[in-house]
């Protein structure tokens, strides 16, 4: 980021203001993505491998979808990972008991995923602040304790095993899905949700779900029920989530309890606010961050956890806009 | 039937924790208007303080030390961490003790390692106190009497000592407590340091009753925010009798339907939630 848009002030001297802004706004997406459509060229280069890249873009997905309510909105939800998990056990389910098909159980996996924040969403947005926190929080946990005990059907604490995803047939040729292929079907998603994600902001309901974070009192004054956005956004958000969720189950092959359990709704929310919650990008960069933090940290010392929650203190301290904020008041200075 | 109270007994027990834990988080949430996630871990850390330091103070000392040494933590996490984000969104502190999480558990692993321990208790207190109706340790009587006895000492401290009542009335509007020229920095530590203390209590307790192990706080956390949704966010009255609700309700589910024990909180919770909005004890406009 920092080194392209010294990049980009570099190759127009002198040109402030408004013209090198704009390129910047076009520049700084086009890296992005160029970046993210070759990473299956640089990233083994660099001594990565493609599941860690799918595993950190899925997460990255479902930090985004958190974002449209954490950042957008405002509103704290610590209930994430159980969208994210009941998505993922949708996707499994579907592939071992409905039909063996990849597209179907992505599918399954949003509309279980939203259809659960849906339902969930009206008692939790009665509540703000940190109390709509704790709400979520219990939510999540409610369906982990489902997921855990429905022993027929989920596998219990063991998790759900036996299903792999399918090759995707395309009429005339199959589409295998192997690690390089699975990339980019997960970044194909991606890419589509962050451009819907991009076309929600800017549209009037997406300038409402600011509001909401902004002056909620006002927006109710003008007749706008800050609820029914709420419920709209955390619908969504869900949605997303259960996305997220069935992209990681199909990777994997697997999906365990752990990926309902509250601990993941924080890592998620770590996730926004280590790459900046306000930011557009902050949640893919902050996952990351996360993902590359966590391998690399966990294979040298047992006590990566230790690393990393005093690296979040300190950015929760220090960089409340995360390190994309950091970087953007650098740029700026 | 002696299986049933039995059951009743146990999921009392389990309430006790859930509303001495829910009782310190309301009473931090309140005036520090922190969620604090690292409640547990204060918790566990109590215990094993209290591992160290039994051979040399007893159990009876290390129930009061223990914990006080927590709290004396505590403090020094609000001083340092916590103070600076005090009038900043709410969501920071809950963040920055999410993370704070992280790394006391590591460090209690790295300390007294992984593997469970046992907290020695006395040995009067483990035989039966009754064989003929059911089955139940003077230790297990302990743990309530004490437990009550710290829970009904905090309320009475807060109703009935001048720095209580300050405590209380900063709760329901600092501002005007700050305006009469009381110094807020001092209440919010002194009810942080309080809220601690009750969870080294509990850690102390549940150590006796069930050993140790890092993640010992972790199954309690989330009962105790129900406990408090339950019970009625702003009422500490509440959190008590919503953590020993939860914590009976799941005995008696454990005695019928094992499966169900944990779930039966969540569910109580919808019900309380779908019926009356704010908790049992709930204030009208908590939720603004």
């Amino acid at each position: 980021m920092s080194a392209t848009q010294s990049v980009n002030r570099a190759t127009n001297p002198g040109n402030a203001g408004g013209e090198s802004a704009a390129n910047r706004r076009l520049a700084v997406p086009a890296i992005i993505w160029v970046a993210l459509l070759t990473v299956p060229v640089w990233f083994p280069w660099l001594g990565g491998y493609n599941l860690l890249a799918t595993r950190a873009l899925t997460l990255g997905l479902a930090a985004m979808g958190l974002n449209l309510l954490l950042g957008t909105s405002g509103a704290l939800s610590f209930g994430q990972a159980a969208f994210f998990g009941l998505g993922g056990y949708a996707a499994g389910e579907t592939l071992m008991h409905l039909a063996p098909s990849t597209p179907l159980a992505i599918l399954m996996g949003i509309v279980v995923g939203g259809l659960a924040a849906g339902l969930l969403g009206p008692i939790a947005v009665r509540l703000r602040g940190i109390y709509f926190s704790m709400i979520t929080i219990a939510f999540g946990q409610a369906f982990y304790f489902i997921v855990v005990n429905w022993n027929g059907f989920t596998g219990g604490e063991d998790g759900l095993l036996g299903f792999n995803r399918q090759p995707i047939d395309l009429g005339n040729f199959a589409l295998k899905l192997d690690s390089v292929q699975y990339y980019y079907l997960v970044l194909l998603c991606f890419a589509v949700v962050a451009g819907l994600i991009a076309l929600l902001l800017r549209s009037p309901l997406g300038h409402a779900f600011i509001a909401v974070r902004e002056n909620e009192r006002r927006l109710n004054f003008l007749g706008v029920g800050a609820r029914n956005l709420l419920w709209i956004a955390f619908t969504l958000s869900g949605m997303i989530g259960g996305l997220a969720g069935a992209l990681y189950a199909l990777l994997n092959n697997f999906i365990s309890p752990a990926a309902l359990h509250w601990t993941l709704s924080g890592d998620f929310v770590m996730m926004c606010v280590l790459g900046g919650m306000r930011s557009f990008w902050g949640p893919l960069l902050g996952a990351i961050v996360y993902v590359l933090a966590e391998n690399f940290l966990s294979s040298y010392t047992d006590n990566w956890m230790t690393a990393l929650g005093i690296m979040f203190i300190l950015i929760v301290l220090f960089f409340p806009k995360g390190l994309l904020g950091m970087l953007r008041t650098q740029v700026k200075s | 039937m002696e299986l049933i109270l039995f059951d009743v007994l146990n999921g009392l027990l389990l309430g006790v924790f859930y509303a001495l834990m829910a009782l310190g988080l309301s009473l931090i949430l309140g005036l520090n208007r922190v969620i604090n996630f690292a409640h547990g871990g204060f918790l566990a850390l109590a215990g094993y303080l209290a591992y160290s330091l039994l051979p040399y103070l007893g159990f009876a000392g290390v129930l009061i030390v223990a914990p006080l040494l927590a709290a004396l933590l505590g403090v020094l996490v609000e001083r340092v961490l916590i103070r600076p984000l005090y009038g900043r969104d709410p969501l920071f502190s809950l963040l920055l003790t999410f993370g704070l999480v992280l790394v006391m558990q590591d460090l209690i692993r790295t300390i007294w390692g992984a593997q469970g321990l046992p907290l020695q208790t006395p040995a009067f207190l483990q035989s039966a106190l009754s064989q003929t109706y059911f089955f139940i340790t003077g230790y297990r009587v302990l743990i309530l009497v004490i437990a009550v006895a710290f829970a009904l000492g905090l309320l009475a401290f807060l109703r009935y000592t001048r720095v209580g009542l300050r405590i209380l009335a900063g709760a329901s509007d600092l501002d005007t407590v700050s305006a009469l020229g009381v110094s807020i920095y001092q209440l919010r530590a002194l009810s942080f340091a309080a809220g601690i203390f009750l969870a080294g209590v509990a850690g102390v307790l549940a150590a006796g009753w069930q050993g140790l192990s890092p993640q010992m706080g972790d199954s309690l956390i989330m009962p105790s925010f129900v406990a408090i949704i339950v019970g009625g966010v702003g009422s500490l009255l509440g959190s008590l009798l919503g953590g020993l609700l939860i914590g009976v309700a799941s005995g008696i589910t454990s005695a019928f339907y094992p499966q169900a024990s944990e779930l039966v909180i969540y569910v109580i919770m919808a019900v309380v939630l779908a019926i009356r909005p704010r908790g049992l004890l709930g204030k009208e406009s908590i939720f603004g």
